[in-house]
């Protein structure tokens, strides 16, 4: 039993380093080759989804934040977001809009959207208080207290929720074949062409790169913590920043319940 | 009631945190009586938190003992010697989750009663801390911040513990609604006389509240354990004196009572008296101005020369005798009724209004030994008063 | 499993085609539209699957709660267990659902157990977290004041810090709730059934996919004011209004 299942794994990691016939025989699977390139498809579309999102997400996010309105929708995108399955949405915009690069990137636009509008809204409108007031009290302007004051001290947050999304495009990348995109997700898809071998290579790819990507997002979020914050942080003992790791719940006072 | 008060006893109890360089409490002894409330006070960081929670173990202590009633608290599991001692903290921590009447059931049910009796127990509590019973379906966060106080102090009295700990109680409350507190909780404090450890940071808190004062200093150590009185009076060291604070003499005041003074001897007359025998009184008395009284000897005004002219007293008074004082009045009270009507005198009466001698600025100055001089306000006052 | 290729050609003819009596319907249907009057008409084919969704669902959460709910009790005891724990769950959480479903086949063959497995895995970060977020938000008073009233630590954790923890607990359990349905839909690479074998066996028919992911939705609503419901039963003292 124990057995089998090692031998499962090692011939899945075999099909990703060697290329093989298909299971009917009429073409050439798997290989590093191949691997290669559905990942860099996987990451490009992935990267260009996330980057526009943040580019909508993040001011709008921000400026609401700032004017500390708007809370409830800025809170509850994100609820609401999380019970949309994705399978469906995709679905939904192959039906309705077609297939291809653009419209897959599309749908993991608005999927990346909710998380990092909710952070970036709370993030900005949690900024402490009292620091924003002294700041207007000294004399700093309404755009100079934004950019100056709520968007380092938000950075953390923002950077939690962009990653958040990123883990989540990744992930969901996996189903853009149903829409004629390749990404790493043709070998799980198209089970008839690559078999279950090819299947558990391409989930043990797509789990390594999401778990990259992570850590990755996860060492920059830390490097745009400011010194201050970070030794603000410390009594509780470096715990805080992983129980602030991924989705993001906001405090209570911004919680709907 | 049923429960005695505790008698409590610390012996030689040090605290020393792992890893601290110096003793948090240090080779504390103190005596409490049964019944009596017993105050630590000191600046921030002195330990007298600490001393107290280590009673209810809340603390472990390090070395010495703490005797309940001469028995030690290290005896006992925790949990149950903590049922049996009344606690009570600044920030109250009523629990939000549960109605007044379940918080103020906590220990009760913990040690078992049946529901009736808890029931009783509630209303009763209610009762004493002058809420009605319509109070025990709320939720805390329904209260005012002195309801949710006075219920703090019925949950840790709910089982009537012999011995209560109270951490600041009325730290948190607004100085208005903290007297009344205080005041509410003395006279609870005269029916039940319980044991109490109060812990304070302010010095007229201890002094208003405490039978007796244990001063602590940095490091945990006593500096004094006095009586009120003794402490304002006769301070142990440079340390304690400034603690108590330059207005120490002052403080005595909140501790004395108008007829714990000796008070100045007028003389006293009726209408139709003979103004002769009046001016031999006069003589003899410390007040140059006759006082004239009713027939039930109750304070009329200040006799004038004009009233004194003829062979009889005649009623011709210069002023009325304001403020009239009460024998049991606190003296620092009937100081500032004296300061506040601009005068110097006030004629002292007992429960019946008959007057029993005359308060005088000079007659408090005596009693505090303060020179005369430094009498505040005398001096400007002095003209108002005597052109009246 | 349908092949991508097939997306490229006109769509396939979907399942009760031929028995469609209305001919408007018959005609939104080979156009591939939104067809109300096909959907009534075929309502009844998303019945089983719609259970089946709310069998994983159901399952997975409340198998995920008590798990969950066990190790925020153990790491509010053995604090230097938190750490480690949230970097665990986290872990797990990141791995994309698709990934796990297939990881687990070698081990634990297709079938509900092993969609269960993996969506149990997803519940425990947002519960435990959220767990452990409550259980340390108590008011350190409270906490003090029941351990001075002579309540046990165990007495205290259940009677005192796990109630005033329940609205961030329970937030988490809707949280969960909500991102189980969704993670469900995708349940059926590991041969499990649900809405999303339902939108898979026919994912190039708009009706259909309407349908089926509507249901999910629905279910997901469904699921958080069944919690919200609770959230108020549970606790009264939340709804009594200030003085």
């Amino acid at each position: 039993m124990t057995f089998a299942i090692v031998q499962d794994f090692l011939a899945a990691f075999e099909f990703i380093f060697q290329a093989r016939e298909s299971r009917a025989g009429t073409v050439q699977v798997g290989g590093l080759e191949e691997f290669a390139f559905l990942t860099g498809n996987h990451l490009l579309l992935s990267g260009i989804a996330v980057a526009v999102a943040v580019a909508i997400a993040v001011p709008i996010g921000a400026y609401l934040g700032h004017i500390g309105r708007f809370q409830f929708l800025a809170v509850s995108i994100s609820n609401v977001g999380r019970a949309v399955p994705v399978l469906a949405l995709i679905a939904f915009f192959i039906a309705f809009v077609g297939v291809g690069f653009t419209n897959v990137a599309l749908v993991l636009v608005l999927l990346a959207i909710p998380p990092i509008l909710t952070n970036a809204y709370v993030g900005t409108a949690q900024a402490d208080r009292d620091t924003v007031d002294s700041a207007r009290g000294m004399g700093l302007t309404e755009r100079q207290r934004l950019t100056r004051i709520e968007l380092p001290l938000a950075l953390p947050t923002i950077f939690g929720g962009i990653r958040t999304s990123a883990v989540n495009v990744v992930a969901t990348a996996t189903i853009a074949p149903y829409a004629n995109v390749e990404t790493l997700g043709q070998p799980i898809i198209n089970f008839n062409v690559y078999g279950g071998t090819g299947q558990l290579a391409a989930a043990i790819v797509v789990a390594t790169i999401t778990l990259a990507v992570d850590a990755g997002l996860g060492g920059v979020q830390r490097l745009v913590t400011p010194k201050g914050l970070k030794l603000a942080a410390q009594p509780a003992g470096g715990r805080r920043s992983l129980l602030a790791r991924l989705p993001f719940t906001p405090r209570r006072k911004v919680q709907p319940s | 009631m049923s429960t005695d008060a505790a008698s409590l006893e610390f012996r030689d109890v040090v605290k020393r945190y792992p890893g601290a360089d110096e003793n948090a409490v240090d080779e504390l002894s103190l005596e409490l009586p049964a019944g009596e409330i017993c105050v630590l006070v000191g600046p921030s960081g002195c330990g007298k938190t600490t001393a107290m929670r280590m009673v209810n173990r809340m603390i472990d202590i390090t070395t010495g003992d703490i005797l309940l009633d001469g028995r030690s608290v290290t005896e006992r599991k925790a949990a149950d010697l903590r049922r049996d001692i009344g606690y009570v903290i600044q920030q109250i921590g009523l629990f939000p989750h549960r109605t007044i009447a379940d918080n103020i059931a906590t220990v009760p049910r913990l040690l078992g009663w049946d529901k009736q009796r808890v029931s009783e127990r509630i209303d009763e509590l209610l009762d004493l801390i002058g809420l009605g019973s319509e109070m025990r379906d709320r939720y805390p966060a329904q209260l005012s911040g002195g309801q949710r106080q006075r219920v703090g102090v019925a949950r840790a009295l709910a089982a009537d513990p012999p011995l209560m700990l109270m951490d600041e109680p009325f730290g948190a409350i607004d100085p208005i609604n903290r007297e009344r507190l205080q005041n509410e909780f003395l006279r609870l404090q005269a029916e039940l006389r319980k044991t109490i450890v109060f812990v304070t940071h302010d010095i007229d808190e201890a002094i208003k509240m405490g039978d007796r004062i244990a001063v602590l200093r940095k490091g945990g150590r006593l500096a004094q354990y006095a009586s009120p009185a003794e402490l304002l009076m006769f301070p142990a060291d440079p340390f304690v004196e400034d603690f108590v604070g330059a207005d120490r003499a002052l403080k005595r005041l909140a501790l004395q009572r108008v007829r714990d003074i000796e008070l100045w001897n007028g003389a006293l007359c009726r209408v139709g008296e003979e103004t002769s025998a009046v001016r031999a009184r006069l003589a003899e008395a410390d007040l140059e101005f006759p006082l004239l009284v009713d027939g039930q000897g109750r304070p009329k005004g200040w006799l004038s020369e004009r009233g004194l002219s003829g062979e009889r007293v005649r009623e011709d008074i210069r002023s009325r005798a304001e403020p009239v004082l009460d024998l049991d009045d606190i003296l620092r009270d009937a100081l500032s009724d004296l300061l506040s009507t601009e005068t110097m005198y006030g004629p002292v009466v007992d429960a019946e209004g008959t007057v029993r001698g005359v308060l005088s600025l000079r007659a408090i100055a005596n009693a505090l030994n303060i020179a005369p001089e430094e009498v505040p306000s005398s001096a400007e006052l002095a003209s108002g008063a005597l052109t009246q | 499993m349908i092949v991508a290729s097939l997306f490229a050609q006109a769509p396939q003819v979907p399942e009760g085609f031929f028995t469609q009596r209305d001919p408007d319907d018959l005609s939104c249907v080979a156009e591939n539209g939104f067809c109300p009057g096909w959907i009534v008409e075929n309502f009844e084919r998303y019945v089983d699957p719609f259970f089946e969704h709310v069998y994983l669902v159901a399952v997975s959460v409340a198998i995920g709660f008590a798990i969950a709910f066990c190790l925020g009790l153990l790491a509010h005891r053995q604090r230097w267990l938190t750490g480690p724990l949230i970097g665990a769950t986290a872990a797990l959480y990141t791995i994309p659902s698709i990934a796990l479903f297939l990881l687990l086949l070698p081990i634990t063959g297709r079938g509900n157990t092993t969609a269960i497995i993996a969506l149990v895995a997803y519940t425990q970060l947002i519960i435990f977290r959220n767990m452990v977020n409550g259980l340390r938000n108590v008011p350190a008073d409270a906490v003090d004041a029941a351990a001075g009233m002579g309540l046990t630590p165990t007495q205290t954790l259940l009677r005192v810090e796990v109630p005033m923890a329940l609205p961030e607990i329970l937030a988490g359990l809707r949280i969960a709730a909500s991102t189980t349905v969704g993670l469900a839909t995708l349940a059926f690479f590991a041969g499990a059934g649900g809405l999303g074998a339902q939108i898979d066996a026919q994912i190039n028919f708009k009706s259909n996919v309407v349908v089926a992911g509507g249901l999910a939705v629905v279910l997901a609503a469904a699921l958080d004011l069944l919690v919200l419901g609770m959230q108020r039963a549970l606790m009264p003292w939340r709804r009594a209004a200030p003085a």
